[in-house]
């Protein structure tokens, strides 16, 4: 059973393991206001906000994709659909807003869109800030419209902070009725399918009696299997409440590092402070490997374990040198990042294994990275290539050389030849060709829906070159622009 | 961003910038940067204080935009159904040629969950369900024609036990196709005069006299990408039997009386028994003109084996593999131009990609031949246009309807003339625009024998946006950066539009409406046209608020039933608000005439000079004013047994078209329009970013202004989503593997243009005699996004000091553009992009 704030009102309901939020509201409360555009998690259609409250009570919403979101997640938390803003005919500012710039036509997107803006808002009454391009960006991008062109949305977005703040009154009393359904716990349900664990050891423990139920954290991959291919999962392994997952804590390595173990279950929007602070090459990625709704929810260590030759995150922990921290029956194991991809969808990762924790290093003195992605769309797309590039400068040359690329391979990898001919060299031109030439014998990528293997070839030796003259540029007064401002951080 | 609509100003005169417009600009240089917050954008005021609320000419909210954002707007896969609903999956080809061998159907029935399942031989009327010819079969007989034709159809208890269902099927091997070598490359289908329709020719004057006496000959060749609707609301229908041997379809659907002729047909029962409601749709953008009907005739035809109602609805990869798309093209161009560059005359010939049946491919390339002169004189011409037969869906109607295709061939001329004679792409645009001035022949008159009639105003729209993007300015700052910028290239280009309003098909070109007003004094209105969020049904309603005097809100529309208004059109080809406007007004002008004559006769007024005025009925002036409030006049009129109902109906006049000769006056009038788009382009990568839009869009005197921005706003977003990102892609086999948002992938918020002056031109009211002297507005701007692909390859021709403008392929992905960036550079010096760098 499922027991859970809709729209502030208490729902006790029994679902099978492999519902969706969308099922759930949709077929069996009725609830038809949330729409079905992909079932894919990469429309919006179906956005809602699930509130989680902190420990001093105060809720925060986040936007999710209800279509890939498992419904017995909503255990112990507040969703708010676009059917709960409303207070009788008064509007929610994102509901008026949207109304008076026009920002609907034919409305289909437009309960999706309302959500994101609700999310925003609340965003906007907890610590306001000026809403910049970016800013609006990172809140709808995850919103597709065939309709508007998003010019009236974009006002709408602008202007709901003009409106009278009219929170409906059961949003306020919420924090109450959330706080009743979280403290005390509620009992867990010992026979249920849906198993959340909230230690590693009951998630290993889990994990050794039923090595055939699939592990879920944000559902962003896991659950198209369900939507798009009619997968049945009988049983699932919730890991979004196992404590140590959870954690995000500074370390050193045995080798000297030092750095932060990020755990395996810490969503990209949990992980965005810190790269902001640190790596804000990285966290510009994180806003285009998928939308506000899949960084909620999708975690680092879900983009590692699903091993995708275009996952994003793991070209770059390949050029930073990061390390796992796994966990088993068998006891628990540490091993560098590169020696985890096996082959394509392959991975070293044992039976009854997770990845507990990433090592993220602390950036050092002098050391550079660099992360450029090619797609067809800037927002919420899929690599053609990835590339991540990682240096030092030592007295004019190159050291610590590591280039590693997404979308090339049948996994992640690093170009070893490239890397070689690089390293120990100044940044030349000579030697950057001589990169690009090595590059042809680390890589004989695939054509596909997103690029020909010609293009990838050649556009991933152009990064190179991107790079060449990113290190010139540093050399140079009057720096020359080599990308584009959307794309450059 | 910021709309600088002007609604009630007269247009501004660009020398005269007064403080708020400088402020303004201002900001849109800032908003470039990505820095500091935004600032709200549009407003609409009202034109005109002293008419009723919300008729027609303001800028009123969409009739259903409250029940959009709180989600009460129900869409079909919302509606109620019996508990006992029934829910239908289909089975889909996977190979997109070959012999359907064998198909057991009975095994499928006796399995578990399964209800019914249909096909080929369970139709019991017509099996053929093609809108205008022949060749769509509602199942696959024999003959399988592309991947994703419907094999059979299977009803559950579930939606998801359906489509298990489906893949049990194929698990259990009761299936078998023998496949075939499929055809999937139109120019090899046209050698082979693999048509689906003949080949059609438009000629004017002696095109191979021009060719062999101009100065310059000039070719090339293109191809034009299709492009995927992705309404958001996919295909879907609800379809419950009556009591009667028919049955009621619900259906997400922009032809409704034609999908009630299609079921009525395949079920063999008259088409009165078939009623079709649509109350409106998540999107159609054409896709759901001819290709919402076969989901409503399986569900009808389920519906009356079982007695039981059925909901199909096709999950989003199943839709785009089955449903059509636009027509990719293949063209090419070679034309004689003087010395000016002022084309004289050649031939344009024009393959489109019809996929496997004709649907409506013979309009399609009509529309794409209509529009291969786009605003510019061809001189004496031929446009030739082949319907290629190809093993995919059975290409359709989008936005444009072939238009923005036979566009893009001549817009292609326009940057290669000018390339080859070293002028700017907008000065050889400017030069060959339709004009009345004297020449050796007409330059007032298309390639099919029609006059453009405003020629003046296409000239007026394409000389203030020049002056009002301040073009030349940014012209000269653009060539000078990329004359610095190695990697990094710039782009500008002005496009005009303009584009023929009516069907082509001229019977189409008619509409009906009925109104009804009930005795409290409201208004009902329903028409023959269908709302997919374009705003029709506001500006219907708009209308008769103007003609009635009454506030908008007084008036409503329902639901669009086959039932209500008969035999009607589809709405499309822009023509919604033109036809059903002026036959709801038609009606309106009835009763308002039945009700005048009524009230003389009643009150005892004059009835001259008698008109409805705020909710009233006034008759005489000044001291014998009187006023009767329009609840007692309806109250009065239903006493006096006086009818309150009248239907309405309007066929557009003057139009025709002569296929055998390829000359006459299809369209009634044409809407026009302009854009100019600044690009940047990484010649490393191909990524490329619109840095600025400005556009000038014709829409006559508007029916409603916030509307009509909404249309232009966004058909401008979604053309340039077709020339840029969005990209069908078909594996060797001939299956789509674009077949999701995560694959094929519109317009985001991102790529909304960091500056977007979006404007109406105020003062043009049609020269024809439209409702209110609007103009249709829906397909139009929809061409302005080709300025995009025009300003990339501007930025492109750059790498070869503007010596030729390379060829660019659409859509123009980051792919596409980096290799024509190679191809440009292995011909023109500089490479490497290094040169000039400090080595």
């Amino acid at each position: 059973m499922i027991d859970f704030l809709l729209n502030g009102q208490l729902r006790h309901c029994a679902a099978s393991p492999d519902t969706s939020v969308l099922e759930l509201l949709r077929d069996s409360l009725g609830q038809t206001g949330t729409k079905e555009g992909c079932a894919s998690g990469d429309c919006g259609a179906c956005t809602v906000a699930i509130g989680k409250a902190d420990p001093d009570g105060n809720v925060h919403y986040h936007s999710a994709n209800a279509c890939i979101t498992p419904a017995h997640q909503l255990q112990g938390q507040s969703l708010v659909t676009v059917e709960g803003l409303a207070s009788g005919d008064a509007l929610h500012p994102a509901q008026a807003a949207m109304v008076e710039c026009h920002g609907s036509q034919c409305g289909f997107c437009t309960p999706g869109i309302v959500m994101s803006l609700f999310t925003l808002h609340e965003e906007q009454r907890r610590a306001p800030a000026p809403l910049t391009q970016q800013r609006l960006e990172a809140a709808l991008g995850g919103n597709l419209c065939r309709c508007t062109g998003y010019r009236p949305i974009r006002d709408a977005a602008l202007s709901m902070g003009d409106y009278p703040h009219a929170r409906p009154a059961w949003l306020e009393k919420c924090t109450d009725a959330a706080a009743s359904l979280t403290s005390p716990p509620v009992e867990r349900d010992a026979d249920s399918t849906f198993v959340q664990p909230e230690s590693l050891v009951e998630l290993l423990d889990e994990r050794t009696r039923h090595p055939e139920a699939p592990i879920v954290a944000g559902g962003t991959d896991l659950w198209l299997e369900v939507t798009q291919r009619l997968a049945r999962f009988p049983r699932v392994v919730d890991i979004t409440r196992v404590a140590e997952l959870q954690v995000i804590e500074a370390a050193t390595l045995d080798d000297g590092r030092e750095g932060w173990w990020i755990g395996g279950g810490v969503t990209y929007s949990r992980l965005e402070p810190l790269l902001a602070e640190y790596y804000p090459t990285f966290a510009h990625l994180l806003h285009r490997l998928g939308s506000a709704q899949i960084r909620n929810r999708g975690t680092l260590g879900g983009n590692i374990a699903n091993a995708s030759p275009i996952g994003d995150t793991p070209p770059v922990l390949l050029a930073l040198g990061s390390r796992l921290w796994l966990a088993g029956p068998e006891g628990e194991r540490e091993l560098p990042l590169d020696d985890f991809f096996l082959d394509y969808k392959r991975t070293d990762l044992r039976e009854g294994e997770v990845i507990r924790a990433i090592f993220l290093p602390r950036p050092e003195p002098g050391r550079h990275l660099r992360v450029w992605k090619l797609s067809k769309r800037r927002e919420d797309d899929i690599s053609a290539v990835l590339g991540a590039f990682g240096w030092r400068l030592e007295d004019g040359l190159l050291c610590d050389v590591r280039l590693a690329f997404g979308g090339m391979a049948a996994t992640p990898k690093r170009a070893i030849a490239a890397e070689a001919a690089l390293e120990g060299q100044a940044p030349s031109t000579a030697a950057f060709q001589a990169a690009r030439l090595a590059l042809a014998r680390d890589f004989q990528p695939m054509s596909d829906v997103r690029g020909s293997a010609h293009y990838r070839q050649l556009s991933a030796a152009n990064l190179l070159e991107r790079l060449r003259l990113v290190m010139a540029q540093e050399t140079t007064d009057a720096p020359r622009e080599v990308m584009l401002h959307a794309y450059a951080h | 961003m910021r709309t600088l609509t002007k609604l009630d100003v007269p247009s501004r005169d660009t020398t005269d910038l007064d403080d708020a417009t400088i402020r303004v600009r201002d900001e849109q240089q800032g908003r470039i940067k990505g820095d500091g917050p935004l600032a709200r954008d549009t407003e609409f005021r009202e034109i005109e204080t002293t008419r009723t609320r919300g008729s027609a000419g303001s800028a009123s909210a969409h009739e259903s935009a409250v029940k959009h954002v709180t989600g009460r707007a129900a869409y079909i896969d919302d509606l109620q159904a019996p508990a006992d609903c029934l829910h239908l999956a289909l089975a889909l080809s996977p190979v997109a040629h070959g012999h359907l061998i064998r198909l057991d159907l009975d095994t499928l029935r006796a399995m578990p969950g399964v209800v019914d399942a249909v096909g080929f031989d369970d139709v019991p009327g017509h099996t053929d369900i093609g809108p205008v010819f022949p060749g769509d079969p509602l199942f696959v007989e024999d003959e399988i024609r592309y991947a994703g034709q419907v094999l059979f159809a299977v009803a559950a208890e579930t939606h998801r036990a359906a489509r298990e269902a489906v893949s049990a099927a194929w698990a259990e091997a009761l299936v078998e196709i023998d496949e075939q070598p499929a055809s999937l490359d139109p120019v090899v289908a046209a050698e082979r005069h693999e048509f689906v329709r003949p080949t059609h020719v438009q000629q004017s004057g002696d095109w191979e006299r021009s060719l062999a006496t101009a100065a310059h000959v000039i070719e090339g060749e293109q191809f034009v990408g299709g492009q995927e609707h992705f309404y958001l609301e996919g295909q879907a229908c609800l379809v419950q039997p009556t009591e009667d041997e028919g049955v009621i379809v619900h259906t997400s659907n922009q032809h409704p009386s034609e999908t009630q002729k299609l079921v009525a047909e395949v079920l063999g029962i008259p088409f009165h028994a078939v009623t079709v409601e649509v109350r409106r749709m998540g999107g159609g953008f054409g896709g759901k003109e001819t290709q919402a009907s076969p989901w409503a005739c399986m569900a009808a035809l389920v519906a009356r084996r079982t007695g039981r109602t059925v909901r199909l609805r096709l999950p989003r990869a199943e839709d785009m593999r089955v449903t059509g798309k636009r027509h990719p093209f293949h063209n090419r161009y070679r034309l004689g131009i003087d010395e000016t560059g002022v084309i004289q005359g050649g031939e344009l010939t024009l393959i489109g990609d019809c996929g496997y049946s004709p649907d409506l491919s013979e309009a399609i390339v009509d529309r794409a031949m209509f529009h291969a002169d786009n605003a510019y004189s061809l001189g004496e011409a031929r446009v030739t246009g082949h319907r290629a037969r190809t093993h995919t869906a059975s290409n359709t109607a989008f936005r444009g309807f072939g238009g923005p295709q036979g566009m893009m061939v001549i817009e292609a001329a326009m940057d290669d003339i000018a390339r080859r004679l070293g002028e700017d792409t907008l000065t050889i645009r400017k030069r060959n625009l339709y004009r009345t001035e004297p020449d050796v022949i007409r330059r007032d008159i298309t390639h099919y024998g029609q006059t453009v009639e405003q020629v003046a105003l296409l000239h007026h729209v394409v000389e203030r946006l020049e002056a009002d993007s301040d073009y030349w300015t940014r012209r000269q700052e653009i060539t000078e950066f990329n004359a610095q910028s190695p990697v990094i290239r710039r782009g500008l280009a002005l496009t005009p539009v303009k584009f023929g309003i009516s069907f082509t098909a001229k019977h189409l070109n008619q509409a009906g409406a009925l109104l009804q007003v009930y005795t409290d004094g409201s208004v009902m209105i329903n028409h023959g046209g269908t709302e997919m969020g374009q705003g029709l049904h506001t500006k219907i309603c708009q209308v008769v608020a103007r003609e009635l005097a009454l506030d908008v809100d007084t008036v409503r529309i329902t639901a669009t039933r086959t039932d209500k208004v008969p035999n009607t059109s589809p709405t499309a080809a822009s023509s919604g608000a033109d036809l059903n406007g002026m036959a709801a007004r038609d009606a309106c002008l009835s009763l308002k005439t039945r009700l005048f004559d009524f009230a003389s006769e009643h009150y005892a007024l004059d009835r001259e000079g008698m008109r409805l005025e705020t909710g009233h009925l006034v008759a005489g002036t000044g001291e014998s004013e009187r006023r009767i409030p329009w609840g007692e006049l309806v109250q009065a009129a239903y006493l006096g047994r006086v009818s309150l109902s009248e239907k309405g109906f309007y066929a557009t006049p003057l139009i025709h078209y002569d296929r055998t000769t390829g000359q006459g006056r299809p369209f009634y009038y044409f809407a026009h329009g302009a854009a100019v788009s600044e690009v940047s382009v990484d010649t490393l990568t191909g990524e490329t970013q619109v840095d600025r839009v400005d556009i000038l869009h014709d829409v006559g005197d508007s029916l409603n202004p916030a509307i009509d921005m909404g249309q232009v706003e966004g058909g401008f977003i979604q053309g340039m989503g077709w020339l840029t990102g969005e990209e069908l892609r078909w594996n060797d086999a001939g299956r789509l593997i674009s077949d999701g948002p995560a694959t094929y992938k519109i317009p985001t918020y991102g790529d909304l243009p960091p500056v977007f002056n979006v404007e109406l031109l105020q003062g043009h009211p049609n020269s024809m005699a439209s409702i209110y002297r609007s103009k249709a507005v829906g397909e139009p701007p929809f061409m302005l996004g080709i300025s995009v692909w025009a300003a990339l390859r501007d930025a492109l021709s750059s790498l070869a000091g503007y010596r030729e403008a390379p060829r660019l392929d659409t859509p123009a992905t980051p792919e596409r553009v980096l290799m024509a960036a190679e191809a440009l550079r292995s011909r023109h010096p500089p490479w490497p992009p290094a040169a000039g760098e400090p080595e």
